[in-house]
């Protein structure tokens, strides 16, 4: 995996295990709490795990998120590649094939 | 009082994300590098189940996300189990940090039943001997293998410690291979941090500044190869580097520690800051001990500092680095930390460091209390 991840359109995001979101009541936004980290996310890194239950493909994921925000999918599809392939590097998030 | 340009303690801090919760001082292990007081206290003045319940209840209402369960050796208390539920129902995130020492498969069971996120093994060595060695356990090595496997059978994450050190930097990269092959998910590679006993040890862990060097590139490689394998978090030795490590990200600003006994400390080693007086989670609220007690706010802003941090341009990144190694070396807690290059004491602490690397003094072990 060391030659950059990649994260195809068929591959089926999921949280590892101890990672998970939290409602942050105290701060008023959604945190990634992972070991030893949290995270604040904003409203469109909330959107995309909220989408990242390790049953719906990533091109869906797209698609859902771009109709939501009514936004070019080409837009959404490299922001949220970008954010999950990190999230996968830093050991949070895991790929189904 | 303050100069035009620096800053006062603010009136609302920002709340705490983590609660550093030590349940105990007792520990079955001895190392010579633990980051507990030189004088602790016993069984008989800890925290009841009920009392942390309520810290950790404070806790989450104040802002606190996670809490690390940690000691001493918390599974030296038999209500571990009972705690650690505690902390979940009051909705925290909660990282179990141990020596393995005192778990059995059926305990993990029952950590995880407890809803327990994530385990935290130390190691001392890569093998029995040289682990047994610093932990002056017998066995000890035999057991964290047997407590990996039951956590890896679990399934919770898990992250592996190792303290680094002149007796075992050399052998980095198999502390590497032995976080992989036990299928851990994130490797702190954590180079002595002189406080608590570790001060004791100087002469017998201080590493050479090549060691120091090699271990920094070693890192950097095995970072690379392993992208989405093994995250390795790197805490460098600082006696060699130019600046110092920044205060865990500032004085009261992100982090609270509670001790055995219910003393509410900024930091688990600012017990060694003299003079500093800490409130007990008995007395008082934890808010108004975050928001208001004169441990917190000594180090809060930057109208406490002196030349040369006051006017350095790096003040808001290290915060002057570690006010309990500018107590332990300058005398004062106020001072530049001393492993920064343009404190005054930066040329004494060099040598002597360079002194201690090629000492060879034996080890020093930690003592447990009753
Ligand atoms: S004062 Fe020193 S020991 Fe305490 S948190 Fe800061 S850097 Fe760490
Ligand atoms: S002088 Fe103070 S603020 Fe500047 S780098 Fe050194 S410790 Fe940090």
């Amino acid at each position: 995996m060391s030659a950059g991840t990649t994260l195809p359109d068929q591959a089926r995001p999921v949280l590892l295990r101890g990672v998970r979101t939290h409602w942050d009541a105290v701060r008023g936004n959604w945190v990634l709490l992972a070991p030893e980290r949290a995270i604040a996310l904003d409203e469109i890194g909330a959107a995309i795990l909220a989408e990242t239950d390790g049953e719906t493909p990533f091109g869906e994921i797209v698609e859902r998120l771009a109709a939501k925000y009514k936004a070019p999918p080409e837009q959404i599809a490299t922001d949220a590649r970008r954010f999950l392939t990190a999230l996968i590097d830093r050991r949070m998030v895991e790929a189904l094939p | 009082m303050s100069d035009p340009g620096t800053t006062g303690a603010p009136a609302n801090p920002k709340p705490p994300m983590a609660l550093l919760a030590e349940l105990t001082y007792r520990c079955p292990l001895a190392c010579p590098y633990c980051s507990n007081p030189t004088e602790m206290t016993g069984r008989k003045a800890e925290l009841t189940v009920e009392q942390w319940a309520d810290v950790f209840g404070q806790a989450a209402a104040l802002g606190v996300l996670q809490v690390h369960i940690s000691g001493g050796e918390p599974a030296s208390r038999r209500d571990l189990e009972e705690i650690t539920q505690a902390a979940v129902e009051a909705g925290l995130y909660t990282n179990l940090i141990t020596s393995g020492v005192g778990l059995t498969a059926k305990r993990l069971k029952a950590l995880d039943a407890a809803g327990l996120d994530h385990v935290q093994l130390s190691i001392q060595g890569v093998d029995a001997a040289a682990a047994d060695e610093i932990g002056n356990y017998r066995g000890g090595f035999e057991r964290k293998m047997a407590v990996a496997g039951w956590v890896r059978e679990i399934g919770f994450p898990l992250t592996l410690n190792a303290v680094m050190h002149r007796r075992n930097l050399d052998r980095l990269e198999e502390t590497i291979a032995l976080a992989v092959e036990l299928g851990a998910r994130r490797l702190e590679v954590a180079c002595v941090q002189f406080h608590g006993w570790a001060t004791l040890n100087r002469g017998g862990l201080m590493p050479t500044r090549e060691q120091a060097v090699r271990a920094r590139d070693t890192v950097a490689a095995a970072r690379e190869r392993l992208r989405g394998v093994l995250v390795i978090d790197f805490v460098p030795p600082d006696y060699y580097a130019r600046y110092p490590k920044a205060c865990m990200g500032g004085w009261g600003s992100v982090g609270l520690n509670v001790t055995p006994d219910g003393q509410v400390l900024p930091c688990h080693a600012a017990a060694s800051i003299e003079g500093m007086s800490f409130e007990r989670v008995q007395d008082r609220g934890l808010k108004e001990i975050w928001r208001d007690s004169a441990a917190f706010n000594a180090f809060r802003g930057d109208a406490w500092m002196q030349e040369p941090c006051r006017s350095c341009e790096r003040k808001t990144l290290d915060r002057g680095g570690c006010r309990c190694q500018a107590m332990a070396i300058a005398g004062d807690a106020a001072a530049t930390d001393p492993t920064c290059s343009k404190s005054p004491h930066n040329a004494a602490l060099r040598a002597a460091a360079e002194a201690d690397a090629v000492s060879g003094a034996a080890l020093i072990y930690r003592e447990s209390p009753a």
